[in-house]
């Protein structure tokens, strides 16, 4: 590993003023997207600032028909809640499906966020949902906050603090991991409230996550899996690499459409 | 270089460290704890689990310092000197290792599963939650048979205390 500082504020101002001191640093929570990229030697920020120690970055509140997360809670207390397994259990089963169990114990839906892999599991519960990611300044919707591969709407130094989720009257999660990463080659987040369908995909598009519009207003006019018949996602806006075609994964976001409408109102999230 | 204060094994320790030293490589190098192992270093294989403050993590992919105030627990820590964890005489009843390489991680995390897990243990939750450790020599079978042995005969102790 590279010589590096290591700062652990204990509050958002502390940490804000040590990125002042230095833009060239990076905020670390669970660090297993960083830490992993640090070893290689692709980033080597010389100041961490470890937002892990900050109290108020980690909760879980319903309020108001919407349930807060704090930035720092970790993937294996969104799995255990039992207020988001009563209230959005497909939010639930997919912090559960991250990774691995040591993984959980330390990734975060704020660093996963920050991050944006176009592979991850949170963004497409954050775009799905239409949930609000809130900073250090400033609340963002999800349909602003995600602008293509590991690229968000954050400014330099601005925090995550927390997201909060409408619950939604249904939703559901359908993935096909890569069987060594266990990130999704194709992942789809379906919920409804009302008449209005939310679907996101992850794991597939050349943009990162992304709405699929027909097969919103499929489930829009008819909430059922046999809607989706004859509905097709164009290969030509989906990555391709060693693990998936592009036309595969065109075919498995069909086939993890179908599944998340078996699986509405269930942690379940493959198999 | 920073000073590190953490519990291992139930000591508290202090020492002056690198700020990049990964848990794994301070536990190793700075303590002498060579059970933890090493083994692929890029947060995939299990080989390096131990407990943070009652969870299993992978410390080649935390750092000392972000342990900083923590309690850790090792592979040395879960017997009490020559008599072996009950996870660690089921891995012995149920030939559950090989080579014994990646067998700290392994009963680490299983300790851990079984420490936490709130329904009991089926062959499918223990291959599921044990998918983080990687074995290369033994096809899981004695693995997870040795767990679910220990996970059952805790169970029975836990039934008989009850009575």
């Amino acid at each position: 590993m590279h010589h590096l500082r290591f700062r652990q504020p204990g509050d958002i101002a502390e940490a804000l003023k040590l990125w002042a001191e230095d833009n060239e640093a990076a905020y670390v929570s669970g660090g297993h997207t960083l830490l992993p990229t640090m070893k290689q030697g692709l980033a080597q920020p010389p100041v961490l600032i470890d937002l892990t120690r900050i109290p108020d970055l980690r909760h879980i509140t319903a309020e108001h028909g919407r349930i807060s997360i704090g930035a720092a809670t970790l993937h294996a207390d969104v799995a255990a809640s039992d207020t988001v397994q009563r209230q959005i259990p497909a939010l639930a089963g997919l912090a559960g499906s991250i990774g691995d169990r040591h993984v959980r114990n330390r990734g975060t839906v704020g660093g996963s966020l920050a991050n944006d892999d176009p592979a991850a599991d949170y963004p497409a519960a954050v775009l799905g949902l239409g949930a609000t990611v809130v900073t250090d300044r400033r609340e963002i919707a999800a349909d602003d906050f995600f602008k293509g591969l590991y690229e968000t709407a954050l400014e330099p130094g601005e925090i995550v603090t927390r997201v909060v989720f409408p619950v939604p009257e249904i939703a559901a999660y359908a993935k096909f991991r890569h069987p060594a990463s266990r990130y999704s080659i194709a992942g789809v987040f379906i919920a409804r409230t009302g008449k209005h369908v939310r679907v996101a995909v992850t794991g597939a598009g050349a943009r990162g996550v992304f709405r699929p519009k027909n097969i919103e207003s499929a489930l829009s006019a008819d909430f059922r899996a046999d809607a989706l018949a004859g509905i097709t996602v164009d290969p030509a806006t989906l990555l391709e690499d060693l693990s998936a075609t592009a036309e595969y994964r065109a075919h498995l976001i069909m086939v993890m459409a179908r599944r998340a409408m078996t699986n509405l109102g269930t942690t379940q999230t493959y198999k | 270089m920073t000073i590190v204060s953490m519990k291992v094994n139930g000591a508290p320790v202090s020492r002056d460290v690198e700020d990049g030293t990964l848990l794994a490589f301070f536990l190793r190098e700075h303590l002498g704890l060579t059970g933890t192992h090493i083994g692929c270093d890029t947060t995939q294989c299990g080989c390096c689990v131990v407990h943070v403050d009652g969870r299993s993590v992978k410390s080649c992919t935390m750092l000392a310092l972000q342990a900083q105030g923590c309690s850790i627990t090792t592979i040395e820590g879960i017997g009490e000197g020559d008599r072996l964890h009950p996870v660690q005489q089921a891995f012995h009843e149920s030939h559950a290792l090989q080579c014994g390489y990646c067998t700290p991680g392994m009963v680490m995390a299983a300790v851990n599963l079984i420490d936490t897990h709130k329904e009991p243990l089926t062959e499918e939750i223990v291959r599921q939650e044990m998918e983080g450790n990687l074995c290369r020599c033994t096809g899981y079978h004695n693995i997870v048979k040795a767990i679910l042995s220990a996970a059952e005969k805790r169970a029975e102790s836990r039934d008989s205390a009850r009575v």
